[in-house]
């Protein structure tokens, strides 16, 4: 795993040591909140409705345990004892004081962690596959060139003025689990004829008010070239975005305007003329370097034989859903990945108390070699764990109150912080997601209707990526009550899609009833093997609106 | 931002967040701030929002709050309520942690 080198150590203490003596002459009134206010948000610090909000980075969702029993540290000393992680695979604190955020960034700083790029309009924090190093058919893991990318990016004195925020993804399987086309750069790595190792470039994806699925535009970037590749997107988009107008100003605008064709273009007149001077060519003994940080542990050369797991399935009704839907295959032999779930019947998606990330640490401390994963999906992953001990980390989990066997199922919902939090929401989130949880609560019945992603958000904003759940809710301000809107057949695996918007609004009471009404037309209308994905694409919207407002 | 307050609102009060901390806070009759809406000076019509609306501007300068704004409420058996689910949250807490925020700090928080 990354560990800091010497010169990130000194970047992040020194950082560290101005924003304390920013916060000082702000108290002190020596600068004024026109003047902090970009300070304090270029180190994540955000002010929300009940207080303020500090968002740290997970470059790539990656933390050790020695991290994540850190951020439960800081949660219990200096907030109220959880954290919430987010679908950028960060994690929030919602009640941090402003006068302890200098000692909560020294604290994240004595286990090499942060906040920069979580805040301002920057290349963000880049996420990646929580598989990484596990998957089965990957070409290469994705945290080499996330790393690569981070270190490039953070503090590019280029970059640090961009027309919008900037968020990058990269996936190193077919199988997207990143979303790496709902993001403003989208990296797939992939081989090409030879055998080489090289990069497909997507640009101009994005959620939000303006939702966008990227556009390719590079097609085999070779390795050497990426920074340079990255760069030219970078450039084109610096110059040619849009710094008059808030709601255009991402790259998806741009690229949308003036067409992927044309993107190409530039991007490519750009590359060309970085190339001459060969400034950004990535040597292949510094790759090889930040390889090393993710080679594979010392996995143990096993049997994928697992007469005991097959045992213990056998004798335990509760670890089989678990196995079934928290597990999946690894690429070594006697390896399983284990997901865990924060998405409890009826809880908040993605909190987790203080205690509860001890209980992870340890787990991954004891079963898959000191580090975790986690997924902008808003739960956590032990990528490598041993089949034989499944049932441990299972009963540990169960002890934790984390073993809900519901990944990818309709309970494993993402939602926003929303308006029970959010500064910027119009309706609530969580309470959507808690009473659709509740009414599905049923482990049986989930399993019936299968893989079904529900995503909400409480604004047009987006962060509960509602417009790629295969139900996606958004909520809506109508004359101070809340209403929700819902779209179907979004995706934001490797078959994206925007979804399509059902009709007029529910209120908050009406639903888990429409929800219910989706669901039972899916269930009356599948054939054998559909998901709610694949049946919707088969027969579109209009079965579903046909009967979903049909009077009782 | 949600919207705070909508054109014609008869009474309002104003708001802010504390500096040091974040916390919630309510301008007073007697000119103070209050963590309770309980003790939020209301103010009827235009002119009297306005005037509640400069009186904010000392506690601004003296770097104890920020971003003060005036917000709908209405009065109800003697007791201040929020017109908004946003304010509402805002002086309460969040609907799905009871136990955290001012519903769990202060007493009758809801009026």
């Amino acid at each position: 795993m990354y560990r800091y080198d010497e010169f990130d150590h000194s970047l992040v203490k020194e950082r560290v040591e101005q924003f304390r003596g920013q916060v000082a002459r702000r108290l002190d009134g020596d600068i004024t909140e026109d003047e902090f206010k970009p300070i304090r948000l270029m180190n994540g610090l955000y002010l929300q409705l009940h207080a303020y909000m500090l968002r740290v980075a997970v470059p790539y969702g990656t933390l050790s345990s020695k991290q994540l029993r850190k951020l439960a540290d800081i949660a219990r000393k200096y907030d109220r004892g959880y954290g919430h992680f987010t679908t950028r695979q960060n994690l929030q604190y919602n009640w941090p004081a402003l006068k302890d955020v200098p000692a909560i960034l020294d604290e994240l700083a004595s286990v090499e962690m942060h906040c920069i790029q979580t805040s301002g309009n920057c290349i963000r924090n880049v996420t990646s596959d929580q598989y990484a190093g596990a998957a089965k058919d990957e070409v290469e893991d994705p945290r080499i060139i996330s790393e690569v990318i981070r270190q490039w990016s953070t503090f590019h004195p280029e970059f640090s003025f961009l027309p919008r925020k900037f968020k990058i993804a990269v996936s190193g399987t077919e199988a997207d689990r990143a979303a790496i086309k709902v993001h403003d750069i989208g990296i797939q790595i992939v081989t090409n004829d030879k055998g080489e190792v090289g990069y497909q470039v997507y640009v101009g994806g994005g959620l939000g008010r303006t939702p966008m699925i990227g556009k390719k535009i590079g097609d085999f970037v070779p390795k050497a070239d990426l920074l340079a590749y990255l760069e030219a997107v970078m450039r084109v988009y610096n110059m040619n975005g849009r710094r008059d107008n808030l709601y255009k100003s991402r790259i998806k605008i741009l690229v949308h305007e003036i067409g992927a064709e044309e993107m190409q273009r530039q991007v490519e007149e750009e590359f060309a003329e970085i190339r001459k001077t060969g400034a950004l060519n990535l040597p292949q003994d510094e790759i090889d370097r930040i390889k090393a940080y993710f080679a594979d542990p010392a996995f143990e050369d096993l049997s994928d034989d697992a007469a005991e797991l097959d045992a213990a399935i056998a004798a335990d009704k509760g670890f089989a859903h678990w196995v079934k839907n928290n597990t999946a295959a690894h690429k070594k032999p006697g390896y399983a990945i284990v997901n865990i779930s924060l998405k409890p019947i009826g809880g908040t998606p993605g909190d987790c108390s203080a205690d509860q990330m001890d209980a992870v640490a340890a787990l991954a401390e004891k079963y898959s070699f000191d580090e975790l994963r986690v997924t902008h999906e808003q739960n956590l992953t032990l990528a490598h764990v041993r089949k034989a001990d499944l049932k441990a980390v299972y009963d540990a989990l169960k002890a934790a109150d984390l073993a809900t066997a519901n990944v990818n199922l309709i309970t494993d919902q993402i939602a926003c912080p929303g308006l029970d939090y959010c500064n910027l929401a119009n309706a609530r989130s969580i309470p959507i997601a808690q009473e659709i949880s509740n009414r599905f609560a049923d482990i049986e019945r989930q399993h019936d209707i299968g893989e079904l992603k529900i995503n909400t958000s409480g604004c047009i904003n987006a962060c509960g990526h509602h417009h790629v759940g295969h139900i996606g809710i958004l909520g809506v301000d109508k004359k101070g009550v809340e209403y929700y809107q819902v779209t179907l057949g979004g995706s934001a695996d490797e078959n994206t899609a925007i979804g399509d918007i059902l009709g007029p609004a529910f209120t908050e009471q009406e639903i888990p009833d429409a929800i219910e009404k989706i669901v039972k037309i899916y269930l009356d209308t599948r054939q054998d093997g559909e998901r709610f994905i694949d049946t919707y694409r088969r027969v579109g919207i209009q079965p579903f609106k046909e009967n979903v407002y049909e009077a009782h | 931002m949600a919207q705070h307050t909508r054109k014609g609102a008869k009474e309002q009060a104003l708001t802010a967040n504390r500096l040091i901390d974040g916390v919630v806070v309510y301008l007073t009759a007697d000119g103070k701030l209050s963590e309770s809406l309980q003790d939020a000076e209301v103010a009827e019509g235009k002119e009297a929002a306005e005037a509640l609306l400069t009186r904010a501007t000392p506690f601004v300068d003296a770097n104890e709050i920020i971003e003060p704004y005036l917000f709908a409420v209405e009065l109800e058996d003697g007791r201040i309520r929020a017109v908004s689910v946003r304010e509402t949250i805002r002086q309460a807490g969040p609907t799905v942690r009871l136990d955290l925020g001012k519903q769990a700090e202060l007493a009758d928080v809801h009026g």
